[in-house]
């Protein structure tokens, strides 16, 4: 076992050797290494963050035609160290009435539902926080929290954009969570574990190639979850300002974009995970962890480059539109997606590989024919009820 | 090792507690928070006498997850009861909604 | 002592002051804030107990859609945000003798049972609790009925819900 290949055993083992030879007892060292561990990851995701900026507004320029900062530094690649010092030496307001303690904890909790989704992605095979065997209802439990920072936040912010906005987010969240779970438990069923680890080593062949509809739904279902364009109902602008984050100015506004930033990549990175093989290319995390982690970075910046262009490209959705969209669409397609999977699973169990993938890509884009059809059809029945009611009012009032 | 004592008088604890809630609140949503600390204190000794018996055996873990289930189902007809009779009495004071007293 | 029983009494601790918070708080939306730390609380002991699929859904099910309801029904059950008048009813003081007396007849009862001092056997290598979970919620010789009447439960609660809660005024007007 090299260095190459499990680096952080190596560092581990070479870390307790110094601490147990300044005379530290073996479980407070382990303590002291796993807290290091941890100090380590967080430190590398927020300098990430700060690039993430970067990133987003050189993107976003692309995509508008611009070019973006482009002053501060080459390519503008300083930018978002400014930006943070002018977010830090920003006067720090709190508005009257507002309720400071919850008012406080908003942010912190944001970013933390974030961090904390990092401590089950898998790197490489040995790079990994916790290996937990409920990884993907893990992901759920953290955009729970997220769910009660943003309501925390509307809600002490004594606004009423911010609860607007807020019921608008929550609202949005918890009905998306529904779909998003559903869409992870299909490479579940696939890999037969939760763990992300498990998930990974089981795809020889891509899930994307398996089940394509649900890693669209998963896109979509993701997209929602982060509140951004096209779904950015805590934020639009032309209706309720900024939304939850209103009130907050500084540092504490800066948790919140940083927070979002670096959910987008996230779940850009777990797009990769469960549908484009995590870590492995064409057995190249098995001549590195660190080639490993290079790859999933690479996947996870594609994730969030989609995640963008989305974003950049779609005009936002109301918010009854969108959650009947969610309710009377999505959640219903997803459901059934999830048993024609598993029927599927079963019937082919044993198959060869060639005709599991066939039957599996197949019946997906079945059901995603079908579920447009149905939805085409609905949607003509609409627009000719809508019409008709047009055409009658304007007869009334000619008559 | 934690003794399974202490499990269970945590959740004789939180038990009690969440009995003084639903006893002594005037508001129902607040009665309803009471509801909530009781079940969890079941479900709390439920996972622990699973743990300290035998682990394979998987009853506590099962009906601890219909207790979840149970809850989430008393919450959401609990509060749509309490956001109906808001909605005619325009009060959520539990003294207040009397018109079934004699 | 050891350090899992400093963790459990730091939970214990932790939950049993947010439950007492979320019981004599004024400010309802505080309370539904402090339920929310105490059923972390109650997740961080599944957690201890090696239930860690019940630690999860525990933060899914209650924090995730259980405590956002609390909160949404505080918001939609208040004439203003600010709460007036006393929380707590005249006999307050009965509810508070009666739960310590539960409590107390409860710690009594514990005492005189024999396996109160029992400790946890270690879990056997290669005892995965999720899948034994999963079998046997699935399994007929084993909780599949429950399972299923629980999950009838749900669809007559969410129709219940809708039903009781629906306001025929702001309804739809299509029809």
């Amino acid at each position: 076992m090299s260095f190459w290949n499990d680096p952080l055993k190596i560092a581990a083992d070479w870390l307790m050797g110094i601490f147990t030879g300044w005379g530290m007892p073996e479980i407070a060292a382990q303590i002291l290494i796993g807290f290091l561990g941890v100090f380590l990851l967080v430190a590398l995701l927020m300098v990430l963050d700060i690039f993430l900026v970067w990133v987003e507004r050189k993107v976003v320029a692309r995509f508008q035609d611009r070019l973006g900062p482009n002053r501060v530094g080459p390519w503008g690649l300083i930018q978002p160290f400014a930006d943070i010092i002018k977010l830090i030496i920003k006067e720090d307001t709190t508005p009257g009435g507002a309720d400071k303690v919850v008012y406080n904890i908003a942010p912190m909790l944001s970013m933390m539902s974030v961090l904390i989704l990092w401590a089950v992605v898998p790197l490489a095979p040995k790079i990994i926080g916790v290996d937990l065997n409920i990884g993907a209802l893990y992901i759920i439990a953290a955009g729970a929290i997220g769910t009660l920072a943003i309501i925390m936040a509307g809600w002490s912010s004594n606004n009423k954009f911010a609860l607007i906005g807020a019921f608008r987010q929550v609202a949005v969240m918890v009905s998306f969570e529904i779909p998003m779970l559903t869409m992870l438990l299909i490479p579940t069923i696939f890999a037969g574990s939760m763990g992300f680890n498990a998930i990974i080593e089981a795809q020889d062949i891509w899930y994307v190639f398996l089940a394509p509809l649900a890693a669209v739904i998963f896109l979509i279902a993701a997209i929602a979850e982060l509140g951004r364009a096209p779904f950015d109902m805590a934020e639009g602008e032309s209706e309720i300002v900024a939304g939850f984050n209103i009130e907050y100015s500084g540092m504490k506004f800066g948790m919140f974009y940083a927070g979002e930033l670096l959910h987008a990549f996230t779940f850009g990175g777990f797009m990769g995970i469960l549908f484009f093989g995590g870590y492995r290319f064409f057995g190249l995390e098995q001549v590195s962890a660190f080639l490993a982690v290079a790859v999933i970075v690479f996947k996870a910046f594609i994730g969030y480059w989609i995640i963008m262009w989305v974003k950049y490209t779609l005009m936002r959705i109301r918010i009854d539109h969108m959650l009947a969209f969610n309710w009377k669409f999505l959640t219903p397609l997803a459901f059934t997606l999830l048993m024609v999977t598993a029927l599927m699973n079963a019937l082919l169990a044993g198959t060869s590989p060639w005709i599991y993938t066939s039957g599996m890509f197949l019946s997906n884009v079945a059901l995603g024919w079908i579920a447009l059809e149905v939805a085409r059809r609905y949607s003509r029945r609409e627009r000719a009820r809508v019409e008709g009611v047009v055409t009658t009012s304007r007869s009334t009032l000619v008559g | 090792m934690v003794p399974l004592s202490w499990y269970l008088i945590f959740a004789a604890a939180l038990f009690s507690i969440g009995l003084f809630g639903v006893l002594s609140r005037r508001n129902a949503v607040a009665i309803l928070l009471g509801v909530e600390l009781m079940l969890n204190s079941v479900n709390i000794n439920l996972a622990a006498f699973w743990r300290y018996g035998d682990v394979s055996q998987m009853a506590g873990q099962v009906f601890a997850i219909i207790v979840f289930a149970v809850a989430a189902a008393e919450v959401a007809v609990g509060l749509a009861l309490v956001i109906s009779v808001y909605r005619r009495r325009n009060t959520v004071v539990a003294d207040e909604i009397n018109m079934m007293k004699w | 002592m050891t350090g899992e029983q400093i963790i459990f009494l730091l939970t214990a601790l932790f939950t049993l002051g947010s439950g007492v918070m979320v019981v004599t708080s004024r400010n309802l939306i505080h309370a539904a804030l402090w339920l929310v730390s105490a059923l972390f609380g109650v997740a961080v002991t599944y957690a201890l107990l090696d239930a860690a699929f019940l630690a999860v859904v525990q933060v899914v099910v209650y924090i995730g859609a259980i405590a956002i309801l609390f909160i949404f029904a505080v918001m939609l059950t208040r004439k203003d945000m600010r709460d007036q008048g006393p929380q707590m009813n005249t006999n307050w003081w009965f509810g508070a003798l009666l739960s310590v007396l539960v409590f107390g007849g409860l710690f009594f009862l514990l005492q005189g049972w024999s396996g109160l001092s029992r400790t946890a056997s270690p879990i056997p290598p290669g005892f995965d609790s999720i899948s034994e979970l999963g079998n046997a919620l699935i399994s007929p010789d084993a909780y599949v009925l429950p399972f299923e009447v629980a999950s009838v439960l749900l669809v007559a609660a969410l129709i219940g819900a809708v039903y009781v809660a629906f306001n025929p005024r702001s309804g739809d007007t299509r029809k």
